[in-house]
This record gives structure tokens, sequence and C-alpha cells, in this order.
């Protein structure tokens, strides 16, 4: 499916503010409401709409730690990236799992409630995950900017 | 700070997914009566612990086809203003996430391009211009996954 500029127009104003009614959607990127919601049903059929998620604060919960660990692998064995990975994703604390392509192989976001917590965390989970060569810490001081938007 | 039941985590899960949910569906999925359901998404809400909606968009398929993790390191020479600096790097649309963050770098961004060539001129023209902006590493996203967090 072929995206133009009125669907572009569309999903600028949506994802500005995804809380909007259809109605004041319509409105602001200047359509019918009817022509909205066609333009929008169609973008999540074909799958340019995945989703709408609800961002959780983890400080509103208690965790006050937040820390990006950049992991290097050990990649002389094959499966090190699935193994890894399937053992990150057991550890209730990490939130985010990326892979990249770079110095670093691996990015895991994971939350704590305080110093103390994360550091038992560490021990117990982190440095016991198989395959790691390398792990650099980077400690959340403060969030600038979080939108995710896209540059439509 | 608010504590939690485990009907609060189950919504809470479900919002995380899918926060387009309508409170009669959630109530209907998780066994509760509408208005129970609405007032403690209403409850969650005032807490901040729901902070909000965020867009999932098919990056891919809207024509940017490259993401790709930055560390920089602020120049050490002179005395760089932060404030400056995070109001001009969080200006850049293709920036879509800034955190200052502690340990080898002292910002992290995210940013998104239509593909490689694209990015380096975000790159170049954008970033490395910025005159507080020191060493850069970039890392290349290849996948991505979030996990529920310690809600589950």
């Amino acid at each position: 499916m072929q995206v133009d500029d009125q669907d572009r127009r569309l999903l600028r104003q949506y994802q500005a503010d995804p809380s909007l009614s259809a109605a004041a959607l319509a409105e602001r990127a200047g359509m019918t409401r009817a022509s909205a919601w066609r333009r929008l049903e169609r973008m999540q059929a074909a799958g340019i709409i995945t989703g709408l998620r609800g961002v959780i604060d983890w400080r509103a919960l208690g965790y006050g730690v937040e820390v990006s660990l950049r992991l290097t692998l050990d990649k002389s064995q094959a499966s090190a990236f699935d193994t890894v990975i399937a053992r990150a994703r057991d550890i209730p604390e990490v939130i985010e799992i990326q892979t990249f392509l770079g110095r670093v192989d691996l990015r895991l976001s994971v939350i704590a409630r305080d110093m103390h917590h994360y550091q038992e965390l560490y021990k117990t989970r982190i440095l016991t995950l198989p395959h790691i060569a390398e792990i650099e810490a980077l400690m959340q001081v403060a969030t600038i900017k979080q939108d995710e938007s896209l540059p439509l | 700070m608010i504590d939690l039941d485990d009907t609060d985590r189950a919504l809470l899960r479900a919002l995380a997914q899918d926060a387009g949910q309508s409170a009669g569906a959630l109530a209907r999925r998780l066994g509760l009566s509408q208005p129970t359901a609405w007032r403690r998404i209403r409850r969650l809400e005032a807490a901040g612990v729901l902070a909000g909606r965020q867009l999932e968009l098919d990056a891919a398929r809207l024509g940017f086809g490259v993401t790709v993790f930055l560390g920089i390191k602020l120049a050490a020479r002179g005395r760089v203003s932060l404030e400056d600096f995070e109001r001009a790097i969080t200006a850049i649309p293709e920036v879509q996430q800034v955190h200052h963050v502690l340990g080898r770098y002292d910002y992290r961004l995210r940013v998104v391009a239509r593909d490689l060539p694209d990015f380096e001129r975000v790159l170049r023209r954008r970033i490395m211009t910025l005159p507080a902006v020191g060493e850069v590493e970039a890392n290349v996203l290849l996948s991505e996954e979030r996990l529920p967090g310690p809600i589950g």
C-alpha cells in the first residue's frame, strides 16, 4: 500500500497526540471524519499502524534507577545471541532488549528500586549471563526527549 | 507512590500492550464491572503510573529504514552549556530520544533516518556541528523487543 501526503498528515497529528478522538484528529488533519476513519483503518489493515502502547512511568511505581547495559558478546559460539536474549527475557527488571551492528552487540534496559537493588540484580542476574565479553553501564540521569515520533 | 494489587497489574499489562482498549472491553477480559475498571484506570493515570500513550508505526514501511543509537561524549574544550546542547539536539526531527546518562558517554540518543546516507547527513550536518559534541559512537539497531517489566 502507498502512503500519501494526507495519510502522513493524519499520522503526524495522531502520533503527536494519540489520545485524540477520531473527530478531533480529522479536524486537525483537515479532512472529514469519514475520510480520516477510512485512512486509519486502511493503514491498520496494512500493518503501517501496528498498535497503541500504554507508557508506564516506572518511577511512579518506585523504580527510581534505570541503567542502559551495553553488552559485547563472545561470538565464538553461534548460539550466543539467542542464549543471552532468552536469559535476559527471564529477568523481570529488563524492560527492553535491542541488538546492534557496531561495537555493542546487545543493549538491555534494566530498572531497579534503588542502587542496592540494582547492585543485587547486577551480581545475581547480569554477571551470571553466559557468553559476555564486556559490559558497560550507562546510568540514566534524566530523560530530555522521549516521544519516538517519526519525522513524517 | 501507589500500591498495586493483582487487578491493577493485570490492567497495566493489558494497557501497556494495547492502550486503545475501552474500559468496557478490559472489564470483560478481566472479569470486572465496567465502573471498577474505569475507576482503576483513572487511578493509575492520576498516580502518573500510566503516563501516556505512544502510537506504534512500522518505521520501515514509512520510509525510515535505519535506526541508530548514539553515545555522545561532550567536548572537553572550554565550558559547554548543557542547556544549549539539549535545546539544539531535541530540535532535530530525526532525534527521537535524548537521555542524559552517567558513564562512558554523557548522552544517549535514538535517531531515525531513511537510510545510511541520510543518517550520515543528519550526523555530519546536524549533530557533529554542535559545538558541545566531542566523541560519538554509533550502533545500528537490528532488532528490538519491549518486555512487560516487573508487573508480570
